[in-house]
């Protein structure tokens, strides 16, 4: 259940951020894209992270990846988080990490909603 | 997600430093160092028994399995095919294999120098049926998985000790095979070397990934989730290779088809020293 605090605190901190950029921006989508994100990656048929790494709130993940957490502390930069989530090759040629970008696993707009949730953890 | 498959299928790409030129008798000694050395544990002939090899947890569960084992009752159906198959002109498998019941596994595969091709257990078992008049059985289940598990039985407890390629077409055959284990392939762009040896130990989800040294030994081999789909969970090593290859949404190669088993013929060499134990047991 932490998790889902978690979520919602940092959405909300968005949200109000987003809020003061623009009043028109709807709060919610964020969330949403928060929410929708996580069942990407948690999707088997989408984006199964879980096959290889441990996220909180999934169950039974694998351990050929490192543990995705304090994403911020390790991406300051999201835009790199949603290069390594593309195309894990840029940084590591051998990677197992499948190129979801390039390899159309997911699509641009699935990739930006999965970023936006593990930019959560 | 067929469409999908067959593009990706052709993006094949060689990222291993391995895969250059050297002697397949380099290559056994270095597959067999990297696992002796990342399973420090493990005595080299355990190998023979995959992931329980690595994965002591689950591999008290398995041994209880193994004490009656699902495929007892297939072997004795191959041993029943063995004895009493009597083709249209009134031989038997007999006649192919007079020496079976010494166990003839450990013959194959090997590369067929006349012909050109590797030839595998299941291959010689269809010859046999073909060139006694019968049709082909089907290569991955049923009956061919059966026979074959009775004949590797047999050999239980011989070394494998496929011969060294020798000559242009041999080597052909084995870099396509060593080719096919190290090559990314499919949409999800994995080798089989990612899932079975540089990650063989780790979890994939649920499941430990099996060292491919050893891998060959146990086949064919009693699935559970086999067992699930046809009650009979017998299967070849090509419906197991082409379950893999499915599983990174690659399109897989056809039973028998030179591609599976030039790949077999690498394989089947890479375990070379190690112990025959087939069948197998399997979650
Ligand atoms: C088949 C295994 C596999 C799958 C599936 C996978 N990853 Fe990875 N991932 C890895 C490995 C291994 C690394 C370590 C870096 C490397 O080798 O490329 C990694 C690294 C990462 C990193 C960098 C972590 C850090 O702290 O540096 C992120 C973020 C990441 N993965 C996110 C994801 C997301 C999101 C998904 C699903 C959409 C996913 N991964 C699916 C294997 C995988
Ligand atoms: C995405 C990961 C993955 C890839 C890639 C993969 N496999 Fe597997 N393979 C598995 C899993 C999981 C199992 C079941 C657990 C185990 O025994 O390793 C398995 C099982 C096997 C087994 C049965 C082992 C036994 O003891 O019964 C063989 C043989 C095998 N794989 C060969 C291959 C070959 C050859 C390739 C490449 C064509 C390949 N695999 C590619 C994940 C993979």
């Amino acid at each position: 259940m932490r998790i889902s605090a978690r979520i919602v605190n940092t959405a909300a901190s968005i949200a109000v951020l987003i809020g003061c950029l623009s009043l028109t921006a709807p709060a919610v989508s964020v969330a949403g894209a928060v929410e929708d994100g996580k069942d990407i990656a948690f999707s088997r048929k989408k984006g199964n992270c879980l096959a290889c790494h441990a996220i909180e709130g999934g169950s039974l993940p694998g351990n050929i990846g490192p543990p995705l957490m304090a994403m911020k502390a390790r991406f300051p930069n999201k835009d790199d988080l949603k290069k390594q989530i593309t195309d894990a090759r840029v940084k590591n040629v051998n990677t197992i990490m499948p190129p979801f970008g390039p390899h159309q696993i997911l699509k641009a707009d699935e990739i930006e909603k999965v970023v936006e949730f593990i930019y959560t953890l | 997600m067929k469409k999908i498959a067959a593009i990706f299928t052709a993006v094949v790409m060689l990222t291993s430093p391995l895969i250059v030129n050297a002697s397949p008798q380099q290559d056994l000694k270095d597959f067999r160092a990297f696992f002796k050395n990342k399973f420090p544990d493990t005595p080299m002939n355990d190998f023979i028994n995959g992931v329980y090899s690595v994965h002591k947890e689950s591999r008290d569960q398995w041994e209880a399995f193994e004490e009656f084992p699902s495929y007892d009752i297939y072997v004795d159906k191959g041993e029943a095919l063995f004895n009493d198959t009597k083709f249209a002109n009134g031989k038997g498998f007999k006649d192919c294999f007079p020496n079976a019941k010494k166990g003839i596994k450990g013959n194959y595969p090997y590369f067929d120098t006349k012909k050109g091709v590797v030839v595998t257990l299941e291959g010689a078992i269809n010859k046999c049926v073909t060139s006694n008049g019968d049709k082909k059985w089907g290569w991955k289940k049923g009956k061919m998985a059966h026979l074959s598990a009775y004949l590797a039985y047999k050999t239980r407890g011989q070394t494998i000790s496929v011969k060294t390629p020798e000559g242009e077409a041999a080597l052909a055959a084995y870099n396509t095979g060593k080719t096919h284990f190290y090559a990314k392939r499919g949409q999800l762009n994995l080798s089989c070397a990612d899932c079975h040896y540089y990650y063989s130990g780790y979890k994939i989800r649920a499941d430990i990934l099996s060292p491919a040294l050893g891998h060959t030994s146990h086949f064919p081999v009693y699935r559970n989730k086999w067992a699930k789909k046809d009650g009979d969970g017998m299967g070849t090593l090509h419906r197991r290779y082409g379950g893999c290859n499915k599983q990174v949404r690659a399109r897989p190669f056809k039973a028998q088809s030179a591609e599976y088993s030039a790949l077999e013929y690498f394989h089947t060499y890479m375990s070379n020293g190690l112990k025959w134990n087939g069948p197998g047991q399997r979650k």
